[in-house]
């Protein structure tokens, strides 16, 4: 037997193959051309600020999209040749809800074992199993609406694991959702990788989200640019992060490059630095400087700082946020709650 | 390498694309979005209970007052004395089963909107079974709506046989089928729920106002004419009434004078029958179109 099968529907232990993906829009380039590569068996994370091509890459690869150059392989088998295949052998959980809420759960969950061909006799119990697993038995036939915004996402992902995928799909699992919901959300998902053995792919843009990922993937404007295991990525800042406020900060900030020769970076009145060791690093900056300084505060490199030093930018957590309010808003306002 | 390939959950499962699996996929899809709408519409009693105030307010109220207004009159009151209650009482069960069939079919606008539209769409079958579940679904509510109002049938004055109903169901379907249909493809390519509204004033009234359920359509002007020609309701209110009324006793000639006429000649039932059916078989088709294209 070839390691090279198609039954398997697995090359080589690679569950996601992409090489050259674009898609364009008319004039708008959304993704410009992206490999990668996810192992059976990963959480695999795509991390990016909103409008980085997270989604449109996303759904290349749940056949939603066809892409404008590039090929793709799910599953082993290539997007652009057989999506109905592809969409058999993968589980999607959508940003947006896409429930029946006149529904209860478990009726929500036969629909979909209909519509995926889920054989009868298998199909009461595999439910069962699945309620059980996202911890929604007791609640299975209350209808949808009735639900909290973390128990219909678990139904989301309970029902995207129903036919048995070779990887779940989220995008965005956790948006909108409350930091204790985001924490039991995740406890299901490793739950779910630990006892099916699943691969996972999702897309955030909450850097804390990400490190609970195998493997991470940076994407900024329609590119990735890095791919690594978390550690890897933040080994990549280097030593501390150092941070100072200063009422005179053009000041400070040419002290700090002719005395301590480090090159800050500035936004405002901050002044934000790399340095190999910052608890040595920190007592020479405060003795040295002429320039006022007001705050020091120091701190191990996180997500953040990876992005920002590859990309010259903050993930706008503020501007995600805004959109989180709003979209709560506008779900509130619809008689949704999520 | 060549031992330790990976095994995924789904190692096993053969390849689902054999035409007999294909068409037993989209059966399956069929039958579970029919039966979702189903669900749905007996779940939600109110509203079933709400739809049903519109039908009995034309019946009672408007149809009581034009009654006794019309009682003198040449076309109503003579010629084996029937009364405008009577007259209307089938096109009433074919309002109900205008705003049932297209209302129902056009929640594919709501799932559109609120998600549930993007699970159907993303599963691996044929995207024709959400066009005909759906219209098959809106046909079943539209029917149980028609066949409710039956059962009113002895309070307005309307003696029904067994034979009339069971000569009514099949017609009743093939209209709530035809418009079902109609829904499915207006629904298919609206994006929004804007065009609800739109649909609802320029559609669906106008559908109902030129459809024969309230007044005969003879010795009208000519342009009104032409319309409640056009109007697929037309032909699928007048088998109705034609069934109805025969059954009361009303001698053929009154019958044919207060039925649907194309150039004077009288159309056959089943004629009317196969141009709904027609109707609904393009639209469905339409429709079907329209889902298999890709967003």
């Amino acid at each position: 037997m070839s390691g090279v099968s198609n039954v398997d529907g697995v090359v080589g232990g690679a569950v996601i193959q992409a090489s050259g993906l674009v898609k364009r829009y008319g004039e708008l380039e959304a993704v410009k051309g992206i490999d990668l590569e996810v192992r059976a068996g990963e959480i695999f994370g795509f991390l990016g600020p909103n409008g980085a091509g997270k989604s449109t890459t996303i759904s290349i690869l749940c056949t939603l999209l066809s892409p404008t150059a590039g090929t793709a392989r799910v599953a082993g088998i290539d997007v652009a040749f057989d999506p109905a295949g592809v969409r058999q052998r993968i589980g999607l959980v959508f940003q947006d809800p896409s429930l029946d809420d006149q529904l209860t759960g478990r009726e929500n969950l036969e629909f979909h074992a209909f519509i995926y061909a889920v054989p009868a006799a298998v199909r009461r119990q595999r439910i069962d199993e699945m309620l059980a697993l996202v911890q929604l038995a007791d609640r299975a036939s209350s209808q949808v609406k009735t639900y909290s915004g973390g128990m219909k996402r678990r139904l989301e992902i309970a029902r995207g694991m129903l036919h048995q995928p070779q990887v779940l799909f989220l995008d965005e699992p956790t948006l909108g959702l409350d930091p204790q919901t985001r924490q039991s959300i995740w406890a299901h998902l490793n739950e779910l990788r630990r006892s099916k053995g699943i691969t996972i792919f999702m897309t955030t843009h909450y850097m804390d989200e990400a490190e609970y990922c195998d493997r991470i993937a940076i994407i900024d404007q329609g590119k990735i640019v890095a791919l690594g295991t978390p550690d890897e990525l933040k080994a990549m800042v280097g030593g501390d992060v150092v941070t100072i406020t200063s009422s005179r900060p053009e000041d400070a900030a040419r002290e700090i490059e002719e005395i301590l020769g480090v090159t800050p970076a500035r936004d405002n009145g901050t002044l934000r630095m790399e340095v190999p060791d910052g608890k040595a690093f920190v007592p020479r900056l405060v003795r040295e400087l002429i320039a006022p300084v007001d705050t020091v505060s120091m701190h191990r490199p996180s997500l953040d700082d990876v992005f920002l030093k590859l990309t010259g930018r903050a993930i706008r957590d503020e501007e995600a946020s805004t959109r989180d309010q709003n979209r709560t808003m506008a779900n509130r306002f619809m008689g949704r709650r999520r | 390498m060549s031992v330790n390939a990976v095994t995924a959950p789904n190692a096993t499962a053969p390849a689902q694309h054999a035409p007999a699996d294909t068409r037993m996929a989209t059966l399956r899809a069929i039958y579970i979005i029919w039966y979702r709408d189903l669900l749905r519409y007996w779940r939600d009693r109110w509203r079933l209970v709400a739809s049903l105030a519109q039908p009995l307010l034309f019946l009672v109220v408007f149809g009581s007052g034009l009654s006794s207004a019309l009682g003198r009159g040449t076309l109503f009151g003579t010629s084996g004395g029937i009364s405008y209650i009577q007259f209307m009482y089938p096109g009433i069960i074919g309002m109900a089963i205008l705003f049932t069939a297209i209302f129902g079919a056009m929640s594919i606008v709501w799932d559109r909107e609120f998600g549930f539209l993007k699970e159907v769409l993303v599963a691996p079958i044929d995207r024709s079974a959400v066009a005909i579940g759906k219209a098959l679904g809106s046909t079943t509510q539209a029917m149980i709506q028609g066949l409710i109002l039956l059962v009113l049938a002895p309070f307005v004055g309307v003696k029904l046989s067994v034979l009339t109903v069971l000569t009514m169901i099949p017609l009743a379907a093939v209209l709530a089928f035809g418009l079902s249909s109609f829904g499915v493809a207006l629904a298919s390519s609206m994006k929004s729920l804007q065009g609800f509204q739109v649909v609802m004033n320029f559609l669906m009234m106008p559908m109902f106002f030129l459809s024969g359920a309230l007044f005969p359509l003879t010795g009208l002007p000519g342009w009104m004419t032409v319309l409640t020609r056009l109007d697929p309701a037309s032909y699928g209110i007048d088998p109705l009434r034609r069934v109805v009324l025969s059954n009361s006793g009303l001698p053929g000639s009154v019958v044919d004078r207060l039925g649907l006429t194309i150039n004077g000649q009288v159309l056959p039932i089943p004629l009317e029958a196969g141009i709904v059916f027609a109707f609904g078989a393009v639209m469905l088709g339409i429709a079907v179109v329209m889902f298999q294209r890709r967003d």
